[in-house]
């Protein structure tokens, strides 16, 4: 991994390499390397399949983090490419698709840009609806999506549910006379 | 709404232009309507004794819960053996278990399928989920409360509830069904506009019609 690693940072302008096993890394790279990075990983370097995309939400650094899980079959090893795009507090955050070295992406970049409202411009039906019917809120998996607030005001509830908190609840179950 | 519900013009294999409209050609607009009982009592609980002798479950799986019908249909519960059995169409039942959460797009594909099914039908609500949101009681995507959009017969509590559990409550369900308290798609009829106004607050992109066996 770290031969890699070093092969990589020759040419593209990387970030530390976090092993989090023997045969899983994840490196950072800015937006505009991650196309170049992908292809020379896919065609040089063995990783030939995408395992998943998904991101993360940092709002308190205003930036989603993209992760790009590559697998290496052969050497049977994993590697996460990770990209931080802005991340505007309103609407869509944009970020070039890579359905055209992977065409299972676009399905990630679909499922993206209902959940966290990133758009991936030309993307096979990326405007259509994913999981999600008749959606009317923000994206649900940005962070500042409150979904209980959501919950409450939408949807009626039962009264009558009652919440405790299980040690202390035990407690008192268990040792009434507070042993 | 979707563009194949749209009203349009249509050109035929014969080269004729005809008007489509989906709502109106393909489903029936007529709200459904009370079924009044047997003209005496006695052949009003005759027939009773035999819907409660026949109860045909719709195999429809919501939730986690539909997990736990599969042993019910296979030897180990064998469910079949009370007269209880699982049917691939919502005509061919009348028992419809809501086998745990609904998301508001499984909602819109239960409420099609209940109004499918033909009356009398009776509705179980299966695990905690159903009856006030379970674990899932602060998803932005559930609904918390069943009988607020359909009408419900029976509960059975738990998350989940095991096979047991479930054949307690098909004995349940025909008493309930002998005593001639099982009157769930008369509720429907006779409450259709509060039934729809429900469906209708929380199912947002409504592109079906308002009934549509
Ligand atoms: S009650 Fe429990 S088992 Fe049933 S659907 Fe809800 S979470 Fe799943």
């Amino acid at each position: 991994m770290r031969e890699l690693h070093q092969r990589l940072k020759s040419l593209f302008p990387l970030g530390e390499l976090t092993e989090q096993r023997p045969d899983l890394g994840f490196v950072t790279v800015p937006a505009e390397y991650l196309r170049p990075l992908l292809l020379q990983l896919s065609d040089r370097e063995g990783f030939t399949h995408l395992v998943l995309l998904t991101a993360v939400d940092w709002i308190e650094d205003g930036q989603f983090q993209l992760t790009y899980l590559l697998s290496n079959r052969g050497a049977a090893r994993d590697l996460g490419v990770r990209v931080m795009i802005p991340r505007p507090a309103n609407g869509l955050a944009t970020m070039d698709g890579i359905h055209d070295i992977w065409p299972t992406a676009a399905t990630y970049q679909r499922e993206l840009r209902e959940m966290f409202g990133i758009d991936f411009p030309g993307s096979p039906r990326v405007d259509e609806e994913f999981i999600l019917e008749g959606w009317i809120d923000k994206p649900p998996y940005r962070r500042d999506f409150d979904t209980k607030k959501f919950s409450e005001e939408n949807f009626n509830h039962r009264p009558g549910r009652e919440t405790r908190d299980p040690e202390q609840y035990m407690k008192q179950q268990l040792y009434p006379d507070g042993k | 709404m979707k563009p194949e519900l749209m009203k349009r013009m249509v050109k035929g294999p014969d080269g004729q232009e005809f008007e489509v409209e989906p709502l109106r050609d393909y489903y029936c607009e007529a709200a459904p309507t009370v079924m009044p009982a047997a003209y005496i009592k006695i052949v009003e609980d005759f027939f009773n004794w035999a819907r409660s002798e026949s109860i045909w479950i719709l195999g429809f799986g919501t939730g986690c819960g539909a997990i736990e019908m599969r042993p019910l249909m296979t030897p180990r519960f064998d469910a079949y053996r009370y007269g209880v059995q699982w049917r691939p169409t919502p005509r061919q039942s009348n028992l419809f278990i809501i086998s745990g959460y609904l998301s508001v797009k499984t909602l819109k594909r239960a409420i099609r399928s209940y109004e499918q099914m033909q009356s009398p039908k009776y509705v179980i609500g299966l695990g905690s989920c159903t009856i006030n949101g379970g674990m899932y009681w602060d998803s932005y995507n559930t609904i918390k409360r069943l009988d607020d959009y359909l009408p419900v017969d029976l509960y059975i509590a738990g998350c989940m509830p095991r096979p047991e559990a479930l054949l307690a409550g098909f004995m349940d369900m025909k008493k309930i069904i002998r005593a001639g308290n099982a009157e769930g798609a008369n509720k429907y009829a006779e409450n259709f506009d509060w039934y729809k106004a429900n469906q209708k607050q929380v199912i947002h992109d409504w592109d079906m019609p308002d009934y549509n066996w």
